[in-house]
């Protein structure tokens, strides 16, 4: 029992500490998140990406998807609950206070100034998460020259590259995702490959 | 407003949300249209430019965009009250949607096409995660300081200094240099 609170506390702290410090949408989580989950071993970098195809494929943004799975997986219901309300909290509370004073928030030299700062520090770290999963993608039990014998490889780089153009002509994320997992079946089986 | 309108429109407020959390798939910015339609367009609790300052806000404020917005339409239709369920209706759908993915997720992982599935899957993410990040680096400030950050968090984030240290020594550095260029300005 004090295991779960404790178990839970520490779910809520950590989501609570990613909701107070990502700016902007999309991905912005993705580098503290990242950082947070491998390094108290709540999930792989391979789980990881697993699931950000399973919350580009649900309704609902990333950060509630992304805290309520690992809290689910960590300790059930609640776990779920701390993890996202964790999550959601510091935006709520921040969001509150801004809407009754926006005009000064709006106008605040100070807030632009820290954005200015933040946006391209922003970018910066997702370009340095894509690197991270792409060395994971690509080579999956880390880097070497055994990593360039078998068929994986090449095979992953064909897939992404497809998807990268299919991604760039604005084709639904949904649907390359389930491209990617039709050609992983068929590939898969065709090569008998060892994933 | 009286009570019972009030009550009417909170729930009014969680529904509509609801509705929002539960048909936008990919997140944040994906919402924004439909917030658009559902709460300009139909219910007419907020206008248009409305809609433009919780962009303004969300984007300079922590937090996921749904969320952000979500209190903050609330907040400015109904008070607190509002806030609180209109977040409640955007999360809500999302949570027991994943909550559902992660006990089917444990039973299937161990499936040889599940798993080659993943294999291909997670070659197409890093495309969409490319595609993400291109996006994001075309709406990147276009400046020598702005440059010099993002390069500077890329070297120390894949040195795996802490993710925390570099965020707010951004913001120091951004903060510092505009205090900076309106000194010069002034002179």
């Amino acid at each position: 029992m004090t295991e779960l609170i404790l178990k839970c506390l520490e779910l809520f702290a950590t989501f609570f500490k990613i909701g107070l410090f990502t700016f902007g949408g999309g991905y912005a989580m993705l580098p503290m998140m990242q950082e947070a989950v491998l390094e108290k071993n709540w999930a792989s970098e391979a789980e990881l990406i697993n699931f950000i195809a399973v919350s580009e494929s649900t309704p609902g943004s990333f950060a509630v998807n992304m805290s309520t799975y690992i809290g689910t997986e960590q300790a059930g219901f609640l776990g779920a609950f701390f993890a996202t309300l964790g999550v959601v909290l510091p935006s709520f509370i921040i969001i509150l206070i801004v809407a009754r004073c926006y005009a000064k928030f709006q106008s605040s030299k100070i807030v632009k100034g820290c954005m200015s700062g933040l946006k391209p520090c922003v970018v910066g770290l997702i370009g340095a998460a894509v690197i991270n999963i792409a060395a994971t993608v690509l080579f999956p039990n880390g880097i070497s020259y055994s990593a360039f014998s078998g068929a994986n490889i090449y095979i992953s780089f064909v897939i992404f590259a497809l998807m990268a153009v299919l991604a760039f002509k604005k084709v639904h994320p949904i649907l390359i995702i389930c491209m990617s997992a039709v050609i992983g079946v068929a590939v898969g089986y065709g090569f008998n490959l060892t994933v | 407003m009286t009570r019972k309108e009030k009550l009417k429109r909170i729930l009014s407020l969680f529904l509509t949300f609801l509705k929002i959390g539960g048909f936008t798939f990919g997140g944040g910015y994906a919402m924004i249209p439909l917030i658009q339609k559902e709460v300009v367009d139909n219910k007419k609790w907020v206008t248009d430019d409305d809609i433009l300052e919780i962009i303004a806000i969300a984007e300079s404020t922590p937090g996921p965009i749904a969320i952000n917005s979500a209190t903050f339409i609330g907040y400015k239709t109904c008070g607190f009250f509002g806030s609180f369920f209109a977040t409640l209706g955007v999360v809500l759908p999302s949570f027991v949607i994943i909550m559902i993915i992660a006990f089917l997720l444990n039973g299937f992982a161990e499936i040889t096409a599940v798993k080659y599935a993943f294999f291909g899957i997670r070659a197409g993410v890093l495309a969409l995660l490319l595609k993400s990040f291109w996006g994001m680096f075309k709406k990147c400030p276009k400046n020598v300081v702005a440059y010099s950050i993002a390069a500077a968090a890329f070297i120390a984030s894949i040195l795996s200094l802490d993710t925390l240290v570099i965020i707010i020594s951004a913001a120091v550095i951004g903060l510092t240099a505009s205090f900076i260029a309106a000194k010069r300005e002034v002179k």
